[in-house]
């Protein structure tokens, strides 16, 4: 520990280590956000091949290329590495680099945990993908794992993957409470909380949620861990168990998980859209009342993930309503953006082309989501492909997008180089006919009545099948461009002024560009 | 420059593929054929088009506003950021239509739940891969099995026309009355949904879940499973077949004197050359798959019985085996599935086929003591 | 308040920390608190069709003549659970507050000594609270000889405050193997 006590204050006077020590011992927090970054995309592209497999699968009808159980491991695995591995990873990345510079702030406030809670993320998804290689391969019960399916009838190596959790949720939570140290405690003078940037408020938010829920999720898999091999019996009824209340509780924590995935996105679209608009946020307290009020409801909407599990009438009723209730600070926010836009002075670089793509068809989830959670009607959407187009519409263009729009918009701050422009939008074109040719006619098939997580599909649903595996790979082979842009950016490209864009406000852009080692020494004053 | 003309080097022949042979464009849910689903219909597309109205005009705003507020074309961006009047508005009015669509699916939902006076009640168990029905008051019950083949799913075969849709012997309902479905399953979670019905329930070992539906119009309805439940949850497809009621009974007679019958043959002497013949017929069925017609299977997955250590060994081994299956590899335990008689009947005939010649039988009375 | 090497910074992100953490161990518990809450929950509104433990009769319980419910039972095996189990009755009909008994037969068919488990469930389950069991073999595990089978007794009531929109109840009892849970235990 001596080392890295030393190496951290060697940092605050000479700037970065050399070699590879400098990223093992780092207490920095753009360097650690760096290696979120990169991780986090390392993650999206393994989990995007295992999407790849299943779509390849998917083109026809018949079996292929896989095995059904080998199939299953894909979809369980691609699950689990995008939610915990890219989408998470990446939100915790951008918090790194950027809460610190926009509450103006030398660093986080507990940089040596942070080194901690990223290098615990390696050794969980190492453990998690080596589980691919085990006999009986890796978790195939789904990433939303069921009970008895993923206790009583799991491959051996549901023990891993229990403990893979439990090291993500250690390095999610203590992620979280290192950003909200850092907001409540490193902000500079005049920094009320009212004045900070909606970045910074959504992931405040997001950190509380994340230490409220985490902890549920761990307590999840200890349960299944211990029915397992210490023969509890929490969710068999054999010994007085319920299969059920395993979805409760995994429920419990998965709803608030969604907006965990999500809060932080509106956050970015919050930033970029005033500044390509050119204009003030519109309804800024509005905004962030609305983020809170969404955060409070997910906890009592678990329950519509499981409609269909015989809920009593009051129960469903209850959800339904609760759930519905969702729409409306959702829309206020939708409003607020396009308030924003409207009567401004706009102009289409790649970060807004994002933000924008990012309202509209994250509003399409929305609807989509307004949709199921319409009790009645969801006995005929659950399960089905439209709860996959309805949550991938919401988690690649929703949460995907703003991670790319932000990468685009700070990244003249983190290299000091403009990225290539031209390339920039070729990639955001090709990613929005991608998803969309991928994504939309899933919800066709999902209304016809093809259910979700199977290997092999009915004859009809063969044409719109076929058009979401066409656009899957040209989605996937597309964010090799994203690759190219960003190492071409890094390498070299017009020098970035501190400002960059026009229209941008912040403390982060008061400061040069790319921004130093340590982003504020001396506070900054805040009128 | 390389990742752009490998990309048009990759989309290129996608798009190429030239023909959509299934043309079958269905976009949108089924109106279903019951008047549970007809609701549930309307409430869909009430929903979808107020979706849609809003989409209009938000996206209309917004799209307004890209073109007619383009920095290149000299838009001045102007200095307002906030309205509490607005914002009020835009809370209370999405409030006041989500109150318009709670009321419907609120009427929807309670008539779902009433399963009182149910005139036919169906207990149905969910199993891995496979669904049972029993009839209550009339005491049988059947495994209901996907009949497409395993050539048709490998690809060495044409599909048909209910690919992955189709079973062995479909669940028979009468027209015209309440049908209560008791919902259970016998392993892991398992979903129950048939789409023109209107109905999916799931199925949770040692619980007890209920539905119901009144079939409007005699046809045959598909449904499959949808609850991830292990390896061949894409292979237990549902299919319902609602008859008139005078149809139905006809069948419900049937099925009677089928199991009548069954018992009889149980408690017949079979001579060994009977035992072979019905062997054969129950082999290709439940079989085959996996062992093949020729008792060769498709090692090592699906090792042979030709010439086996099983098949020519002692015979309680193989009736273990059969009865109960091999737990960790894909051999099921058939006791539960097959009659006494069907039991005995391949049993002996894998003692007897492909020159395995052992000349021992198995009664169906003996596999009753063991079952 | 301008970094975390002074020694005010430090202080208040202990606090952070310390308050922070909790939470985190506040609601792990809870997760675990969720499974009591979640059994007290089920019973008192009859979700998932659980009914509650044996039931003391007060003497004063009328019966409700006026009605009559239909009480129809199931019997389900899990798995390769491999006895032969059904009800002796398949439905009778009974007025609220009064006590019946019924029989349940099950034989363990094969040739080791075996454990079972009844696990009971209601449907619909708002009728769960309503229906009482005075008596029932599923409140103790069965422990059958090879080959040995029994008739099991269940004395029920139905709550005369039971629903009047409620005409039938369906009693499923599913039989769980639990012969090597139990042995393991013991060992």
């Amino acid at each position: 520990m001596s080392a890295v006590v030393g190496e951290h204050h060697d940092d605050h006077h000479h700037g970065p280590a050399k070699g590879l020590t400098r990223w093992i011992f780092t207490t920095n927090h753009k360097d650690i956000g760096s290696m979120y970054l990169w991780f986090s995309f390392i993650m999206f592209l393994i989990g995007g091949s295992m999407a790849l497999v299943i779509r390849a699968e998917l083109f026809e009808p018949g079996m292929q290329i896989v095995v059904p159980g080998f199939f299953n491991q894909m979809t369980t695995m691609h699950g689990l590495i995008m939610v915990f591995g890219a989408v998470m990873p990446a939100f915790v990345g951008l918090a790194n680099w950027l809460v610190p510079m926009m509450v103006g702030a030398p660093d986080m406030a507990l940089p040596r945990m942070n080194n901690w809670s990223f290098w615990i993320l390696p050794f969980a998804f190492t453990l998690l993908l080596s589980s691919l290689f085990m006999e009986g391969g890796a978790p195939n019960f789904g990433w939303t794992f069921y009970a008895p399916l993923s206790t009583t009838y799991a491959p051996p190596s549901v023990t891993f993957f229990i403990f893979g959790v439990h090291m993500m949720g250690i390095s999610s939570i203590m992620g979280a409470i290192n950003v909200i140290a850092t907001i409540l405690n490193l902000r500079a003078p005049g920094m009320t909380l009212m004045k900070m940037p909606l970045f910074v408020w959504t992931w405040l938010i997001t950190a509380f949620l994340l230490i409220a829920v985490m902890p549920v999720l761990a307590g999840v898999v200890t349960m299944m861990l211990m029915d397992i091999h210490f023969g509890t019996s929490f969710f068999s009824a054999a010994g007085g168990g319920d299969p059920v209340l395993f979805q409760h509780v995994f429920w419990f924590f998965g709803h608030p998980e969604v907006y965990i995935m999500i809060l932080p996105a509106f956050g970015v679209a919050s930033q970029i859209i005033p500044t390509f608009s050119r204009k003030k946020l519109f309804g800024y307290p509005s905004m962030v009342y609305a983020t809170a009020s969404i955060a409070v409801l997910s906890f009592i909407v678990w329950a519509h993930h499981m409609f269909a599990v015989g809920l009593p009438l009051a129960g469903e009723l209850f959800f339904m309503y609760a759930t519905m209730l969702i729409a409306v600070p959702t829309g206020v926010k939708v409003f607020n953006w396009v308030s924003t836009m409207f009567r401004g002075s706009l102009t289409f670089e790649t970060p807004m082309l994002f933000a924008i793509a990012f309202v509209i068809l994250f509003t399409i989830g929305g609807f989509s989501g307004l949709m199921l959670a319409i009790a009645p009607v969801d006995f005929q959407y659950h399960d089905t492909y439209f709860v996959v187009a309805h949550f991938h519409y919401v988690l690649v263009p929703g949460a995907i997008f703003s991670i790319f729009a932000a990468a685009y918009y700070w990244l003249p701050k983190w290299t000091g180089h403009m990225y290539d422009e031209a390339l920039g939008k070729a990639h955001f074109w090709l990613s929005f006919i991608g998803l969309n040719m991928t994504f939309f006619p899933m919800h066709f098939v999902g209304l016809a009545g093809m259910p979700r997580r199977i290997p092999d599909y009915a004859m009809q649903f063969a044409d719109f099948n076929r058009i979401s595996s066409m656009g899957a790979f040209l989605f996937g082979v597309t964010q090799l461009l994203f690759l190219f842009i960003v190492l071409k950016c890094i390498r070299g490209g017009k020098q970035a002024t501190a400002q960059v864009w026009e229209g941008a406000e912040g403390l982060e852009w008061t400061l040069p560009s790319p921004a130093p080692y340590h982003s504020f020494t001396e506070p900054p004053q805040v009128k | 420059m390389l990742s752009r003309r490998r990309l048009m080097a990759l989309a290129l022949p996608c798009l190429a593929v030239p023909v959509f042979t299934h043309a079958d464009w269905q976009v949108n849910m089924t109106r279903g054929v019951t008047d549970i689903s007809e609701s549930v219909f309307n409430l869909h597309m009430t929903i979808f088009w107020i979706c849609v109205i809003i989409g209009i005009v938000v996206f209309g705003v917004m799209f307004w506003s890209i073109f007619a507020y383009r920095k290149s074309k000299g838009a001045k961006p102007a200095q307002f950021h906030e309205s509490t009047t607005v914002e009020i508005i835009w809370t209370i009015i999405p409030f006041v239509i989500l109150i318009g669509m709670a009321i419907p699916a609120t009427g929807t939902l309670m008539k779902m739940y009433d399963t009182s006076d149910s005139e036919l009640d169906i207990k149905i168990t969910g199993y891995q891969w496979k669904w049972r029905y029993d009839y209550l008051k009339d005491d049988f019950g059947f495994f209901s099995t996907l009949a497409t083949s395993q050539d048709q799913i490998y690809n060495k075969d044409q599909k048909g026309d209910h690919y992955l849709l189709e079973v062995d012997e479909p669940l028979v309902i009468p027209v015209n009355k309440k049908v209560r479905f008791l919902v259970t399953a016998n392993d892991v979670i398992h979903s129950w949904w048939v789409p023109d019905l209107a109905v999916k329930r799931d199925a949770i070992p040692g619980f007890v879940n209920e539905a119901w539906a009144i079939v409007k119009e005699p046809g045959i309805y598909r449904g499959q499973c949808a609850e991830l439940c292990g390896k061949d949850h894409g292979f237990m497809p549902i299919v319902v077949k609602a008859v008139s009621d005078q149809e139905y009974q006809e069948w419900v007679l049937a099925k009677q004197e089928q199991a009548r019958q069954e018992y009889e043959l149980k408690n017949k002497q079979w001579t060994l050359q009977e035992l072979v013949d019905r062997g054969e017929q129950v082999y290709l069925k439940n079989c085959a798959a996996c062992h093949q017609a020729s008792g060769e299977g498709l090692p090592p997955a699906f090792p042979a019985l030709k010439g086996s250590a099983i098949a020519t060994g002692p015979i309680e081994n193989h009736i273990n085996t059969v009865l109960h299956g091999v737990s960790g590899t894909a051999m099921q335990a058939f006791g539960p599935q097959l009659s006494e008689v069907d039991l005995a009947a391949v049993v002996t005939y894998e003692r007897n086929a492909w020159g395995n010649n052992k000349g021992d039988m198995v009664t169906p009375q003996e596999i009753a003591e063991k079952k | 308040m301008t970094s975390d090497n002074t020694s005010a910074g430090q202080s208040s992100n202990r606090k952070v920390v310390v308050w922070a953490l909790g939470i985190v161990v506040g609601m792990f518990g809870f997760g675990f608190a969720l499974v009591p809450l979640y059994e007290v929950f089920c019973q008192v509104t009859g979700l998932n069709g659980k009914t509650g433990g044996r039931y003391e009769v007060s003497t004063t319980v009328q019966v409700d003549e006026s009605r009559q419910i239909r009480v129809q039972f199931l019997t389900n095996t899990n798995e390769n659970m491999p006895w032969q189990f059904k009800p002796l009755v398949r439905e009778i009909k009974v007025h609220p507050g009064e006590q019946m008994k019924v029989e349940f037969y099950a034989k363990n068919t094969t040739g080791e000594m075996m454990v079972a488990q009844a696990v009971p469930s209601i449907s619909p389950s708002e009728g769960a609270e309503f229906f009482h069991k005075t008596e029932c073999f599923c409140f103790n595990q069965q422990i059958l000889q090879p080959g040995e089978d029994i008739n099991m007794p269940l004395i029920f009531l139905v709550d005369k405050d039971l629903p009047e929109g409620l005409h039938t109840l369906t009693l499923s009892y599913t039989l769980f193997d639990v012969t090597e849970r139990t042995t393991k235990t013991k060992s």
